[in-house]
C-alpha cells in the first residue's frame, strides 16, 4: 500500500533507499574506474541538489530556476576555505595565489571567517538557508508564485553571476576558484582521499533521500502538498502558506549549498559557469525527467541526465544543449510526472490489462469519469487550485 | 464559567471540555465594494452559540461576500467582532486561528488526500511545529470523534475525491470541527443533497450549534424552516428583515423580494432550492 499523495510506503522507501546506498556505496566503487567514479561523484552532487528541488518543486510546487545561487554559495564558501587553508600550507603567506596575482595581495575582510573550518561548514548550510528564508518570506508573503516565481529565481541567479564576475580580485571572476591541494588537511592528489570524498558525497546523498522520505511522510509533507494543490484552502485552516513554502524552499537551498560544497573538492573548481542560468536550468531538467514528485525520480533523473550529457556531449558537442531543451519540453508536455510516472503507468497496465489494452494511457480518462482519471496520476500533477 | 488556559497560539481553551470557549459573532455595518460596485452596503447580523442562524436572500444578494469579508478573503469596512476581537483587516489565516471556520459554495476538500489526512490537516493549526515534523501514527481522539459525527468514521482511508457530494460537504464540516472553530460559516451546505442527507445535515448542525455559533447561507427554504433558530434576510447588500422563521416569512418586504425573484426565476421561494450553484 502507498501512503497516498504519491508517497511510497515505508517499506518501499526503505528498500529503495537501501538499494540506492548499495549501488552507490558498494557496487559503483567496485565496478567503476577512478575516473568514472570521480565523474559519478560529481553527478551525486547534482543529485543532492535534485533532492532539494524535488521537495521545493515536486512537493511544494515552487519551480525554482535559481538553485545555482545556493549551490554557488555553498561551493564558494568551501572554495574560499580551501584556498585559505592551501595558502597557509608549508608556512605560506596565508594569501590565496590568485589574490597575489590579480589583487593587492591582501585578503579581504569578508574572507577571513572562512579560515575557520567550523565556520565554513556552518556557512555551507546556513547561508543558503538564511538567504532562501529571507527571499521566500519576501516573495511568498506577496503571493508571488508560478511563472513569476520561476522568473524571479532565474533573475536572482543571473545577478549573482554578474556579481561574481565583476569581483575578479576577490572571487576569481570568470575563472572562479580552483587549484585546491588539500581538503581539511588531506591531500587531494591522494587517490585514497579522493575515494573517501566519493563515499562522503554518496553517503550524504543517501542521507538526503532518507530526509526527503521522512519529510514526505511527515505532517509537514502532507501540508506542503496541500499548499501546492490548494493554497487558498490551506489559509482558511489557519496556516500561512508563505511559511510552509519558505521552509521547503530553505531546505532545498541548504541541500544545494551542501552539494556545492562537495562539488568543489570533487571537481576541483567552482566558477560562474558551474552555477549560472544554464546549470540552474539543467538541475531542473534532471528532476523533470526523473519525476519531480517522487522520492527517487529527482535523484535518478539528475544522475541519468548528467551521465547522458557527458557521454553525448563528448560525441556531439553542439548537439547536447538542443537535445536537453527538447527533452525538457517533451517531458513537461507529454509526461508531466517524469519517468517515475511511466513506471506507475506500466505497473497499472500490468495489474489491469483490460483497461490498459482498451484505452491508450494518455486517454485513460476517455471512458472513465474524472475522479478515476485523477486517481491514476496521484500527486504527480498538481491539482487545479481551489478557488473559494 | 470554567477555568481557561491560553494555548501557544493565544486561542483561549476551555479546560473542562477541551473545546474553545463559545463566543458570539457580531457583524455591524459591513460594507464591501468591488471597484465601483457595492456588493454589500450595510449588513448587520449576529450569531450566538446555541443558535443556527440562517442568512438568506436571492442570488447576488451578497451572502457569500459577507462570509468572504468576515473571513478576510475580501476587504470590508464596518465591523465584525468575534467576542472582543475585531476580525476585519486580519489576514485569512489569522482569522481562522481566532476560531472562524468556513465552507465554500463548491465543496473544497483536498481531493487527493484521504479523509483522515483532510481531517488531520484541519486539526493541525494548534499543533506545535515539532509535531508537524513527525508522521501521524495514531488517529487523534478528536479526529475520530469528528469523523463519527459526520458519519465518515468508516471511511477514514478513503480518498476524499471519491466521496459522494454530500459526504464531501460533511467532511468540510468535520474539518471545521477538528479545527475547533468557534463560529462556523457554511455557504450552502446542503446544495445538491438528497432529502435524507439534508435532514442528517440539519440535525448535525443543531448538535454542533450547542457549543458554537453557526451561520448557514441557504436557498433551501424547507431546510431553513426546519432548522433555523433565527433568520437574516439580505437583499442587494443590505438586511431587509430579521427574526424567527415565522417573522421573516410574514414580512411583506421579504415576500416582495422573493416574489420579485420568483417572477424572474419562475419559481416559488420554497422551490428556489436547487436553482443555485
Ligand atoms: N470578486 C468580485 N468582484 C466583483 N463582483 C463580485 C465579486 N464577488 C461577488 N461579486 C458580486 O457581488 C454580488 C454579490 O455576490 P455574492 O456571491 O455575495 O452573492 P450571493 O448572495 O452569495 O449569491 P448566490 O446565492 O448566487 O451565491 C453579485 O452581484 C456578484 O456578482
Ligand atoms: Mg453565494
Amino acid at each position: 500500500m502507498t501512503g497516498g499523495l504519491g508517497v511510497p510506503s515505508r517499506r518501499n522507501a526503505l528498500a529503495g533507499t537501501g538499494a540506492l546506498a548499495l549501488v552507490l556505496l558498494v557496487v559503483a566503487p567496485l565496478m567503476l574506474s577512478d575516473f568514472r567514479l570521480a565523474l559519478l561523484g560529481k553527478f551525486i552532487c547534482f543529485a543532492i541538489v535534485a533532492v532539494g528541488i524535488g521537495i521545493a518543486w515536486g512537493r511544494g510546487g515552487m519551480l525554482t530556476l535559481g538553485q545555482g545561487v545556493f549551490f554557488g554559495i555553498g561551493g564558494y564558501a568551501m572554495a574560499m576555505h580551501l584556498k585559505l587553508a592551501d595558502a597557509e600550507l608549508n608556512g605560506g603567506s596565508g594569501v590565496p595565489d590568485f589574490m597575489l596575482l590579480y589583487g593587492d595581495g591582501t585578503v579581504p575582510g569578508w574572507w577571513e571567517p572562512f579560515r575557520s573550518p567550523l565556520f565554513t561548514l556552518l556557512a555551507v548550510v546556513a547561508l543558503p538557508a538564511l538567504l532562501a528564508t529571507a527571499l521566500g518570506l519576501a516573495i511568498f508573503k506577496r503571493r508571488i508564485k508560478g511563472a513569476y516565481f520561476a522568473i524571479l529565481s532565474q533573475a536572482m541567479v543571473a545577478a549573482f553571476v554578474v556579481l561574481l564576475v565583476g569581483q575578479q580580485q576577490t572571487t576569481g571572476g570568470t575563472n572562479g576558484l580552483n587549484g585546491f591541494r588539500s581538503f581539511f588537511g588531506y591531500s587531494l592528489s591522494d587517490p585514497a582521499n579522493r575515494l573517501t570524498l566519493y563515499y562522503l558525497a554518496a553517503g550524504i546523498l543517501v542521507a538526503a533521500v532518507a530526509l526527503s522520505a521522512a519529510l514526505q511522510r511527515s505532517r509537514f509533507g502532507e501540508l506542503l502538498v496541500a499548499t501546492r494543490d490548494a493554497e487558498e484552502r490551506v489559509r482558511f485552516l489557519g496556516y500561512d502558506p508563505a511559511l510552509v513554502k519558505t521552509v521547503a524552499f530553505a531546505l532545498a537551498a541548504a541541500l544545494a549549498g551542501v552539494a556545492g560544497a562537495l562539488f568543489v573538492p570533487i571537481v576541483g573548481i567552482i566558477s560562474p559557469a558551474d552555477i549560472g542560468v544554464v546549470p540552474s536550468i539543467v538541475f531542473i531538467v534532471g528532476v523533470a525527467v526523473g519525476g519531480r514528485a517522487g522520492l527517487f525520480g529527482p535523484v535518478l533523473g539528475a544522475i541519468g541526465v548528467a551521465w547522458a550529457e557527458t557521454s553525448l556531449s563528448e560525441a556531439f558537442p553542439s548537439f547536447w544543449s538542443y537535445f536537453q531543451g527538447a527533452l525538457l519540453i517533451a517531458v513537461i508536455a507529454l509526461l508531466p510526472g517524469g519517468a517515475a510516472s511511466l513506471v506507475d503507468r506500466l505497473r497499472e497496465r500490468a495489474t489491469s490489462p483490460r483497461r490498459g489494452a482498451s484505452s491508450p494511457p494518455a486517454a485513460g480518462a476517455a471512458g472513465t469519469p474524472a475522479p478515476a482519471a485523477a486517481a491514476s496520476t496521484p500527486a504527480d500533477r498538481p491539482a487545479e487550485e481551489v478557488h473559494p | 464559567m470554567s477555568p481557561q488556559t491560553v494555548d501557544v497560539l493565544g486561542a483561549p481553551q476551555d479546560v473542562a471540555t477541551g473545546l474553545a470557549a463559545p463566543v458570539s459573532l457580531v457583524v455591524s455595518g459591513l460594507r464591501v465594494q468591488f471597484g465601483g460596485f457595492v456588493a454589500v452596503s450595510d449588513a448587520s447580523f449576529d450569531a450566538h452559540p446555541g443558535e443556527v442562524r440562517f442568512l438568506i436572500g436571492p442570488n447576488g444578494a451578497g451572502k457569500t461576500t459577507c462570509i468572504d469579508a468576515i473571513t478576510g478573503l475580501v476587504r470590508g469596512t464596518g465591523s465584525a467582532k468575534l467576542g472582543d476581537d475585531e476580525l476585519l483587516g486580519r489576514p485569512v489565516h489569522r482569522t481562522a486561528r481566532l476560531g472562524v471556520g468556513r465552507t465554500f459554495q463548491t465543496a473544497s476538500v483536498f481531493e487527493e488526500m484521504s479523509v483522515l489526512q483532510n481531517l488531520d490537516i484541519a486539526a493541525g493549526m494548534n499543533r506545535r511545529s515539532a509535531a508537524l515534523l513527525r508522521p501521524r501514527r495514531t488517529v487523534e481522539p478528536r479526529i475520530e470523534a469528528a469523523a463519527e459525527q459526520i458519519g465518515l468514521a468508516g471511511s477514514l482511508e478513503q480518498r476524499a475525491g471519491t466521496l459522494s457530494h454530500g459526504q464531501k460537504q460533511w467532511l468540510e464540516i468535520g474539518m471545521l470541527l477538528v479545527q475547533d472553530a468557534r463560529v462556523l460559516l457554511l455557504d450552502e451546505p446542503v446544495a445538491g443533497m438528497s432529502h435524507d442527507e439534508r435532514t442528517a445535515t440539519g440535525t448535525l448542525l443543531q448538535r454542533i450549534a450547542e457549543h458554537r455559533a453557526v451561520v448557514v447561507v441557504e436557498h433551501d427554504m424547507d431546510f431553513m424552516r426546519r432548522f433555523a433558530t433565527r433568520v437574516t434576510v439580505l437583499h442587494q447588500g443590505s438586511v431587509i428583515s430579521e427574526g424567527s422563521v415565522a417573522h421573516v416569512q410574514a414580512d411583506p418586504r421579504v415576500q416582495e423580494v422573493y416574489l420579485g425573484s420568483a417572477a424572474t426565476h419562475g419559481a416559488d421561494p420554497a422551490e428556489h432550492e436547487g436553482a443555485t450553484s
